[in-house]
């Protein structure tokens, strides 16, 4: 029996954003979880999220954002993967996305107008995303 | 005494280099017309009556050759995402010897495939998704390749989930299958297709370039031109058992139609503050400027520079730049001969060639300010460490000014996030034995690397 593919992820930190110590342990997390994992590190561009998923015909972005300029890095982002023709892509992100109090139902809000399919507030345990990843990617438990 | 005959069929000249492997010495070196459209033994017989006038009748024990006559070794190649498996086809393609006359990226079109049958290349490179990734790229672009008639050998090196297929695709063709160029995200193995791109080159191009008439005097390695030169800087930059390199090292060689530049240096990111961005490059890796070149693509330079500083070097005004410029393109073998002004000009254009050519080659630095206060983004290798710059080609060779020229592949403070060496010594490659010691290293390489040192000019710290 062939072993079927696993889903396949692109992860990283968007932005001119250097924090890297997240983005390992979502690394481990995700790759424990099953997930096939293309980790772009810090500094990603858009460009760069959505070129490494047209190589890894990826089935997931996740994108991480920490220091509060997670709103303008990720303006415009289902728009150019969409141009890509990654048409339906999920795209998920999550960390400190925002900068100050705000209520995180509308910052949710405000991220879902912009094409991403979830948003995550701070100090989200990485189980919430595989968990939200497996529901999105309809994986039906049979993967750890 | 071991003579032994190392042979460079260019596309002009047919080279001869005849080296004493036991006593590690160069015995002479001749050249004459290649003649590729009659029998290529006429060239080379006479190459050889003019180096045996110089050493006396030899018997050579073994005869090695590599060859760029015939255009060459020409290859198209096809990738998904151009700054990925794209640019990872284009630099196995170039580190295997190869005139990279065609790079197309995403699904090739109709337009794509008349272009193609209209370059006629030697050898088809078709990549595309990492392992387990995108296949649909580069089955489609199998599809499309298989509407024409078989014309050339086509290497697939992509998604290894897709292999098979491609080649049931393309049936009827001439298929070779490797493993993948860009495995994973960010991995670069491109040592099997550079390999297999040799052995075809080896067993079939031969043939189809006329060259196969002189095999019968070879002992066994023949490659192209390029592929030697690659081998013989890796050699002099790490050495071999028994015998130190020079460290990491770039060599230039501006021709007068393309400018070739090679590095041999890892070129990784050293600080900790830096973030490497883009697909990793080769330790031991290749460009070619297409459009640099001291004749038939001088207006690149120009273009490349501006003619204002070709004006500012050579010490002539801009319109008598462009009034020479204009007639070193139409007569492409005319040479300075002791003119002072076209020696000023030929040495600025050279001067800009090495320049433009190298930091085109080296990698770039971009400086950015994050929370985290100061980051730096570097793309492509840094090469301010390398301390040992080689340099050979006519306009660089058949002057006393080469050090002069050979310093615009430093660091300048004009391109600051260019990063090319801080200071170097020079090599001077004054008779072009770089490729014959290319060859010689297959089976000699204590000897070759030896020559090497010896033979090449080297000259101080240039700053």
């Amino acid at each position: 029996m062939e072993q079927r593919k696993k889903k396949v992820l692109v992860i990283g930190v968007i932005g001119a954003d250097v924090h890297a110590v997240g983005n390992k342990i979502l690394y481990h997390a995700f790759t424990e979880a099953g997930f096939d994992v293309v980790n772009l590190g810090v500094m990603v561009s858009q460009e760069e999220y959505i070129a490494a998923a047209i190589e890894a015909d990826a089935d997931a972005i996740v994108v991480s954002s920490l220091y509060g300029q997670g709103e303008l890095d990720c303006r415009g982002m289902r728009e150019k993967c969409d141009e890509a023709g990654l048409k339906g892509i999920p795209l998920l992100v999550g960390g400190n996305i925002v900068i100050g109090k705000q209520r995180f139902e509308d910052v949710e809000k405000r991220f879902k107008a912009m094409g991403f399919d979830r948003a995550f507030p701070p100090g989200t345990d990485p189980q919430v995303t595989i968990d939200a990843l497996r529901e999105i990617l309809h994986m039906d438990g049979d993967e750890a | 005494m071991k003579p032994v005959l190392l042979i460079d069929f260019g596309s002009t000249y047919t080279k001869l280099t005849a080296v004493d492997v036991e006593g590690e010495r160069i015995l002479g070196t001749a050249s004459a017309y290649t003649t590729v459209q009659t029998d290529i033994n006429d060239g080379l017989a006479l190459g050889r009556r003019r180096l045996e006038e110089q050493t006396g009748p030899l018997e050579f024990a073994e005869c090695y050759a590599c060859s760029s006559a015939a255009g060459g070794l020409r290859m198209v190649t096809s990738g998904l995402v151009p700054e990925l498996t794209g640019e990872a086809a284009r630099l196995a393609s170039l580190g295997a010897g190869a005139k990279v006359v065609g790079v197309y990226a995403f699904q090739l079109t109709e337009d794509d495939l008349e272009d193609i049958r209209r370059l006629r290349p030697d050898i088809f490179l078709l990549v595309g998704g990492t392992d387990g990734g995108n296949t649909e790229c580069i089955l489609h672009n199998a599809g499309m390749l298989a509407t024409m008639e078989p014309q050339f050998p086509v290497v697939v090196a992509g998604n290894r989930t897709a292999a098979r297929q491609c080649q049931r695709i393309l049936k009827g063709w001439e298929v070779y299958v490797c493993p993948n160029v860009m495995p994973k995200f960010g991995v670069l193995q491109i040592e099997p297709t550079q390999k297999q791109i040799r052995e075809i080159f080896l067993s079939r191009i031969i043939q189809a370039k006329g060259l196969s008439r002189a095999t019968a005097l070879l002992s066994d390695i023949l490659m192209p031109t390029p592929s030697a030169v690659l081998l013989a800087t890796e050699l002099l930059a790490r050495g071999c058992e028994g015998e130190r390199g020079i460290g990491d090292l770039i060599a230039v060689d501006v021709g007068g139609a393309t400018t070739d530049v090679y590095s041999m240096a890892d070129g990784m990111p050293e600080q900790m503050n830096t973030v490497y961005k883009g697909l990793p490059e080769p330790f031991s890796k290749r460009t070619v400027e297409g459009d640099i070149g001291m004749r038939y693509s001088v207006y690149g330079i120009v273009e490349a520079a501006g003619v204002q500083r070709v004006s500012q070097l050579s010490g002539l005004p801009e319109k008598r730049v462009e009034e020479l410029v204009a007639y070193l393109r139409e007569h492409t073998d005319r040479l300075p001969d002791g003119d002072k002004e076209l020696e000023a000009l030929d040495q600025a254009l050279a001067s800009l060639a090495v320049e433009t050519a190298v930091a085109r080659h080296a990698g770039t630095m971009e400086e950015t300010y994050t929370m985290m206060g100061q980051t730096f983004v570097q793309t492509g290798k840094d090469l301010t460490r390398v301390r040992q710059i080689v340099v050979t080609g006519g306009s660089l060779i058949h002057t006393k000014n080469t050090v002069d020229i050979a310093k615009f592949a430093l660091y300048s403070p004009a391109q600051p996030m260019s990063l090319r060496p801080r200071q170097a010594d020079v090599w001077v490659d004054r008779s072009y034995i770089l490729a014959a010691m290319g060859l010689l290293s297959s089976r000699y390489p204590q000897a070759a690397l030896r020559m090497m040192k010896k033979e090449l000019e080297q000259h101080g710290y240039s700053e």
